[in-house]
């Protein structure tokens, strides 16, 4: 349901002030969401004010330098640092993306950071996910086949099957498109935003799954696929520069084509 | 308190607030904005079309009503929107015939939408007046 305001317990107080070491001359400052389950209280924006001149190029630098050298309390989750895992996404300078991907340079202003939009909050910088992994094995992603696999090989496929799942397979899901998704906002509950729709055309085009009928059976609701308006936050927020506006598309098409 | 057993409802994380929206998705609102303006709009006509039926007096009184600068207005917004959801809706079909999804085509297309929805807003009220 469309709520556009924030509810009593999640609107954001003003918070506390880091101060830079002395000495510091190129300052840059970091707000940062910051949400305590142990007190409970309203979620606060702190301010760091981070010495660029000992900072590394990216937000994740920057984030990982307030937690080492300025508030150890401060949480969020990050593992590779290269844009391959995807614990890292959150809401930076207004769109979401990858901290250890985001150059800090790129931000205009203060450097301002939220967890993705529109989640249950687990501590500061961490969403719970348990929902959008809840829908992503709704749409069981593996490879169903009747068909048993060649005893001593492995199941072919021509290099024009595989191009299919280019743009497909590369996603990380860091979820920083269906947390971009105005539909996801108000319909999490029923739609499964771009994110799970990728997946879901990823094995949809695979050449080597023999469930193709049985997995547009499944998307063939008003919610589930259709709650798609178009709107393209998805597309343009997708750190991985994948396209799950077009893959929502394609699902779509391929409902029309079957009806023949 | 907090406690182990019974933990605080958790926040939602703020959206609408902090996220800068594409031209994209603000194209994306005006459509249904532009929609519903449309179907209020509708009003207009069926106004103009019963007044029309009723005879010369209502048709005198739609007639005042319309020329004024208040129904000069409206009747402005009127076709600003109907152009604008037309132009965006063409668009649509595009996009439902599975082309026009790369972000550079995206936002040529808005840029096309605006002025195409302006050029024929503009060019309608200067035949009109």
């Amino acid at each position: 349901m469309v709520e556009l305001s924030l509810p009593k317990n999640s609107q954001i107080k003003p918070g506390k002030s880091h101060k830079a070491a002395p000495g510091a001359k190129n300052i840059r400052n970091f707000k940062v969401y910051r949400y305590d389950p142990d007190t409970g209280d309203n979620p606060r924006l702190d301010t760091y004010e981070v010495d660029m001149d000992t900072c590394g190029p990216m937000v994740l630098d920057g984030l990982l330098k307030i937690k080492d050298e300025m508030d150890q309390t401060l949480t969020l989750r990050r593992s590779c640092r290269e844009g391959i895992c995807g614990s890292c996404a959150m809401n930076i300078d207004g769109r979401n993306t990858l901290a250890c991907l985001k150059p800090i340079e790129e931000c205009s202003g203060d450097v301002k950071v939220y967890p993705l939009p529109h989640m249950p909050v687990v501590k500061d910088l961490v969403p719970d996910l348990t929902h959008v992994y809840a829908q992503y094995a709704s749409i069981e992603p593996w490879m169903k086949a009747d068909t048993p696999a060649p005893p001593t090989a492995e199941r072919k496929q021509s290099p024009e099957e595989r191009a299919k799942l280019d743009g497909l397979w590369e996603c990380i899901l860091c979820f920083c498109c269906s947390t971009s998704c105005p539909s996801y906002w108000w319909n999490s509950d029923r739609y499964l935003g771009p994110a799970i729709l990728l997946q879901a055309a990823r094995w949809i085009n695979d050449s080597r799954d023999e469930a193709t009928g049985e997995r547009l059976d499944n998307l063939e609701d008003p919610f589930r696929l259709y709650r798609c308006h178009t709107i393209m936050n998805c597309t343009q927020t997708c750190p991985k520069g994948l396209n799950p506006a077009k893959a929502i598309a394609d699902i779509k098409m391929k409902m029309v084509e079957r009806q023949g | 308190m907090a406690s182990a057993t019974k933990p605080h409802s958790r926040p939602l994380s703020p959206h609408l607030q902090v996220y800068r929206l594409p031209l994209t998705a603000i194209l994306s609102i005006t459509h249904r904005i532009t929609g519903i303006g449309l179907s209020l709009g509708l009003l207009l006509l069926t106004w103009w079309l019963v007044a029309g039926a009723y005879g010369q007096g209502p048709y005198e009184t739609f007639q005042t009503v319309l020329t004024s600068w208040f129904g000069q207005l409206v009747l402005f917004g009127f076709s600003v929107a109907l152009y604008f959801h037309l132009c965006n809706g063409i668009r649509h079909l595009f996009w439902d015939a599975g082309k026009g999804f790369e972000i550079g085509a995206t936002q040529r297309a808005n840029l096309i939408v605006l002025a195409a929805a302006t050029v024929l807003t503009v060019l309608t009220w200067l035949l009109a007046i």
